[in-house]
């Protein structure tokens, strides 16, 4: 092997047969220099970390920062700089500027909050089961179950009156980049939602409902950083959840014998899908200062791309990682990274997937792949992964 | 075991209430660690080790 690691589009492969699979590439890099030099396709000599210790430890560094403008992108064809974060979107500040925004909001997602969201979320799952089992078949699990869950909880939680939430629904499907978008419509869209969450802080404020946007209202957060909270947490939230909704249920159909674990037990067996389907195909820190890990020294200024599909299959933590064993302990898994910026959504995921999965496979238990696995529309060449129609069918 | 938490390095990551709720909560105002046992029983030690690894800000220290 080369000391340059020069194939970072390894990062975003997937092959269509076995969408499951680690790119062989990864696995051998992994095993060979778990933290190795990367050179980046804006020409950058940065890093990339495919071992869990070793992502886990980047993770979870004071030493490293995640301000947009500081970052080098492993995208394939990405070549040019990164603005500083828009207002309003914390993942891309470090302390103190980020500790404001977390405390904050972390105090409207804790353990016991998003538990008491259960019986919505159970709710919104029934509504959706019925009208599932209303379709023609093949009908398609992303459009018509695993999006719309999370954007009613989305809506739940900021407080989206019930009579604009198809208006929203929709709105929130066009920001999507998907076949048939143009950059402008998602532009529209985006412009949209904007405008309605801008409008939406506005009438909180003047009149409090009970909901997060409300609650926040009170806090110290400027209208724009209010407004710019809610398009985050709509663009960390909806897609994401959808996704891996989507990619555990195309998992499942792939290893059906494994379906009993998950009716036993599902908040297991839910760790495992998080760790196996993995939807993150580069999370990325830059170091501040020298800092030496796994015997590699990362210099000051050096961005670090992490694979956390590759550290969630690691040998060394996980065993036989490329094999779905929904018995397994799973915890610890990266999928919503670790450190200061793990996922503050986390808990509410949980929840979505632990009701919704199990709930899907019970009432329909024939549920079958209408299409051979590698007509699934999985798009791997943005940052985070999107499933774009899962066809399906079942006997009544 | 002794359990020490760093309220200021907590960023509300809830992994230590979900691991063992008999020995970690959440302030409600801004989701950080409250330690509701700094000496828990024998039964809970690997819950709280487990909890220790989970936090993603490594907020949570046990001594002997």
């Amino acid at each position: 092997m080369t000391d340059l690691f020069t194939e970072p589009e390894l990062l975003f492969q997937h092959n269509p047969e076995q969408p499951f699979q680690l790119p062989p590439g990864l696995a051998r890099l992994r095993a060979e220099r778990p933290l190795a030099p990367m050179r980046f396709p804006d020409g950058h000599e940065g890093w990339l970390a495919t071992g869990y210790d070793e992502a886990r430890t980047v993770l979870g560094h004071a030493a490293f920062s995640n301000r947009y403008e500081l970052i080098h992108i492993p995208l394939p064809g990405f070549s040019g700089e990164m603005p500083p974060a828009p207002t309003g979107d914390f993942l891309g500040l470090d302390a103190p500027e980020h500790t404001r925004f977390r405390r904050l909001l972390a105090g409207k997602f804790t353990v016991r909050r998003m538990r008491v969201l259960t019986e919505q979320v159970e709710r919104f799952t029934a509504d959706r089961l019925a009208a599932l089992a209303a379709l023609p078949r093949p009908a398609d699990l992303m459009a018509a179950y695993a999006q719309p869950i999370p954007a009613l909880v989305i809506c739940e939680l900021l407080g989206v009156p019930a009579t604009d939430r198809e208006w929203f629904r929709q709105a929130v499907n066009g920001m999507l980049a998907r076949e048939g978008t143009s950059a402008d419509d998602i532009m529209t869209n985006w412009t949209a939602l904007n405008d309605y969450l801008r409008d939406l802080v506005r009438a909180k404020r003047a009149e409090p409902t009970d909901d997060v946007l409300s609650e926040l209202t009170t806090s110290d957060l400027t209208e724009d950083e209010l407004t710019g909270v809610g398009v985050f947490l709509l663009g960390a939230g909806l897609h994401t959840t959808a996704t891996v909704l989507g990619l555990s249920t195309l998992a499942l159909l792939m290893n059906p014998g494994q379906l009993a674990t998950l009716r036993e037990n599902p908040a297991g067996a839910i760790e495992e899908l998080l760790r196996y389907t993995g939807i993150g195909g580069a999370t990325v820190r830059v170091a501040r200062t020298d800092v030496e890990i796994g015997g590699e020294l990362v210099k000051a200024g050096q961005t670090v791309a992490i694979s956390p599909i590759a550290a969630n299959r690691d040998p060394r933590r996980f065993g036989d990682g490329d094999a779905l064993d929904l018995g397994r302990d799973a915890s610890g898994h990266l999928s919503f990274a670790h450190g200061v910026h793990q996922c503050l959504g986390q808990h509410l995921a949980r929840v979505e997937l632990r009701i919704a999965l199990p709930a899907l496979f019970e009432r329909f238990p024939s549920l079958a792949l209408a299409v051979p696995v590698h007509e699934v529309p999985l798009r791997t060449t943005a940052n985070m992964y999107e499933l774009e129609r899962l066809p399906l069918t079942w006997q009544d | 075991m002794k359990v020490i938490v760093d309220e200021a390095r907590c960023v509300g990551g809830g992994h230590c209430v979900v691991t063992a709720e008999r020995v970690f909560d959440q302030h409600e105002r801004d989701g950080t660690v409250v330690l509701l046992d700094s000496t828990p029983p024998e039964e809970l030690h690997e819950a709280v080790h487990r909890a220790a690894m989970l936090c993603p800000a490594a907020a949570i220290s046990v001594t002997a």
